[in-house]
């Protein structure tokens, strides 16, 4: 702070700070300290609001793991999300790999426009573009049974269509990360590891990933997060049997009308997803400097 | 004894980019053998040819007359000392020393102990446990030295690994490699761009030269009696003079060039009448203020003091520039700057080689 001020003089490294006060008090902690507020409270008729009936409790947050259907579906996208994680880490380190040290760099280029290419497109209209294709009679049910690998359509919306979703939706999120801190590592270390007699799985663990941990940390950090807080993929690729958290949350908010057990729902996710970026960023040994990297 | 590699008539084309030409070589088990060239010569592609990390476009490599083709680098028994080192940094120092024993299966006692047995050697012991990054540039290189000899390699592969250390340590590692090599008896194949490296380490040398094979010899012999206008050039300082054969007799030739008539040694193949050039070593020119037979007129233009002699720099009525090693006891007589001198030499010191068919 005093660095601010010593570069720009008191008047405008105030200003500077002074902005930045203003979003992290206004558009960070006073909404979400309003919706902690919201979430201790009873759902009140407007007249009972500041009455007798309006006291702190907790049994907003009691009603979440009361109600089997709403932990289910709590735990199933806890579980879910660290499987979208996991996919997506598992498609996109081979490729990483590939395009940081093994491609050309047209290859690599062409890879990397191919990619991003059909993100210019909104995130609901390329989300729909799997409804199309996952659809009951759809192109890929055509093609499979076309090739004969499958007697009958096949549902693929539901738990597969959220997760095939959600894994092409953020698949950049970790690409980019890990690519980065892979194409920071030497390639005569891979050599040399190769030139002692090291096989590909032990060049992987011993060489590659310590040195892209970083990246592969904040990619799976971002992946978990985006995943348990995605709405689109969930609405329209899901299935009855596929809820998704947010959605309850959504519910609760807009169609039942219960802001205060929408704002705990909200919370618990919350608290949720940071815990995951700790225990990740133990895990990994990585702090958060490493990540904002 | 260990392996010995055989290179025949190997060639590595990249695309349309030829980078080796045809090289063939014998490098007999237990020997040190240099390549030397500039950089961009091809001699890194060479040695990535034996390691296994590319497989040559035509010709042969052999390690312990073992034709290598379709053997992958992890499984040839050669290890490689890379440019920029390549250790592992996020390992500690034992570790890096005993990654090819990992890679091996060996268990992690004997990983342990072998590598404070290569510390030893290296005399480094007790640094198993720092990390690479505490290591100074010395330190380093003899790390990755221990660490390709701890997979008891039959050859290794050192690619130019002095070039990033200072003068002094690189003279003090030059020995440490050459006792090292004759201690281990491995055979080691060195690259390096730098002439007074390979000389002082090696058995024998190779000069390449834009991927072809200039010559293979001993230091004495590549300085004594280069085969190419390349090498003359290229080991050590020289005195190059252009100009056409006429005579030849009893292994002299006579040349006449811009800048008179000269007698030297003629090289092999020399025929009368081609354009050929005569080398002349600086130590071989002696000073005189008159005009003897095989001199050349020069006007002095500066000296040059290196502390064990002098080099004196001149320039001749014609514009050839030229050098001349100047004896610390004849300093009293060196020439002042712009004053007019003679340069001679024995025909015995000059050598005469072919133009013919040399590009650069």
């Amino acid at each position: 702070m005093t660095e601010m001020i010593k570069r720009f003089g008191p008047g405008l490294g105030g200003f500077f700070i002074a902005l930045v006060a203003l979003w992290i008090i206004g558009m960070v902690l006073a909404p979400n300290l309003m919706m902690l507020n919201f979430s201790l409270k009873p759902m009140l008729f407007p007249n009972d609001i500041g009455g007798p009936k309006d006291v702190y409790t907790v049994e907003n947050y009691t009603a979440l793991f009361g109600d089997r259907v709403h932990r289910a579906i709590f735990l199933k996208t806890v579980w879910g999300s660290g499987l979208v994680m996991l996919a997506t880490l598992a498609i996109t380190y081979p490729l990483a790999f590939w395009m940081a040290k093994v491609a050309t760099i047209r290859g690599a280029r062409a890879m990397l426009i191919a990619l991003i290419i059909p993100f210019w497109i909104n995130e609901v209209l390329r989300t729909l573009a799997w409804f199309i294709i996952l659809s009951f009679n759809g192109p890929l049910n055509a093609f499979l049974l076309s090739i004969g690998l499958i007697d009958a359509p096949v549902r693929w919306q539901g738990d597969f269509g959220v997760l095939a979703g959600m894994v092409y939706a953020y698949i950049l999120f970790m690409l980019f990360p890990i690519y980065n801190s892979i194409s920071t590592l030497e390639t005569a270390q891979l050599e040399a590891a190769k030139n002692l007699g090291a096989s590909t799985w032990r060049i992987h663990r011993r060489i590659v990933i310590p040195h892209a941990k970083a990246g592969i940390a904040t990619g799976c950090v971002f992946t978990f997060m985006l995943a348990a807080g995605s709405y689109v993929a969930p609405a329209l690729l899901g299935s009855p049997g596929s809820r998704w958290f947010t959605e309850i949350i959504y519910n609760w908010f807009f169609e039942g009308g219960n802001w205060n057990r929408g704002a705990a729902y909200a919370l618990v996710l919350l608290v949720l997803c940071m815990a995951v970026v700790m225990v990740t960023l133990k895990i990994f040994r990585v702090n958060l400097a490493d990540v904002a990297k | 004894m260990s392996h010995s590699v055989e290179l025949i008539d190997v060639e590595q084309a990249f695309g349309d980019v030829k980078a080796v030409h045809h090289f063939s070589a014998h490098i007999a088990g237990g020997e040190f053998f240099s390549i030397l060239g500039p950089s961009g010569c091809g001699k890194t592609t060479l040695l990535r040819l034996i390691a296994g990390f590319t497989e040559p476009t035509a010709g042969r490599v052999l390690i312990g007359d073992k034709d290598m083709a379709g053997i992958p680098a992890d499984r040839r028994p050669t290890a490689m000392i890379f440019q920029s080192l390549a250790l592992f940094p996020l390992m500690p120092v034992w570790e890096n020393i005993a990654f090819g024993l990992e890679a091996r299966g060996v268990p992690k006692a004997q990983r342990r102990k072998r590598a404070e047995e290569l510390l030893e050697l290296i005399a480094l012991p007790g640094y198993g446990t720092r990390m690479v990054h505490e290591l100074s540039g010395g330190q380093r290189q003899r790390v990755a030295i221990a660490r390709a000899l701890a997979v008891e390699p039959q050859v290794l592969l050192l690619d130019e690994p002095l070039s990033a250390l200072d003068l002094k340590l690189r003279q003090h590692m030059r020995a440490e490699l050459r006792a090292l090599q004759k201690r281990t008896g491995v055979t080691f194949i060195y690259i390096t761009h730098d002439q007074s490296e390979a000389l002082a380490m090696s058995d024998r040398v190779a000069v390449m030269n834009a991927g072809v094979l200039q010559q293979i010899a001993t230091p004495q012999e590549l300085y004594a009696n280069p085969a190419t206008p390349f090498t003359a050039r290229f080991v050590g300082e020289t005195n190059g003079i252009i100009g056409t054969v006429r005579g030849l007799e009893a292994g002299l030739a006579t040349l006449t060039t811009a800048e008179g008539r000269f007698t030297g040694r003629a090289g092999a193949g020399l025929e009368d009448g081609e354009r050929a050039s005569i080398f002349i070593r600086p130590e071989a020119m002696a000073l005189s203020r008159i005009a003897l037979p095989n001199s050349l007129s020069a006007r002095a233009v500066s000296l040059e003091y290196e502390g064990a002699s002098a080099m004196l720099r001149a320039v001749s009525e014609h514009g050839q520039e030229l050098l001349a090693t100047v004896p610390n006891r004849q300093l009293g007589e060196a020439p002042q700057a712009g004053e007019q001198i003679w340069l001679s030499f024995q025909p015995e010191e000059a050598l005469i080689l072919s133009e013919k068919g040399a590009a650069a």
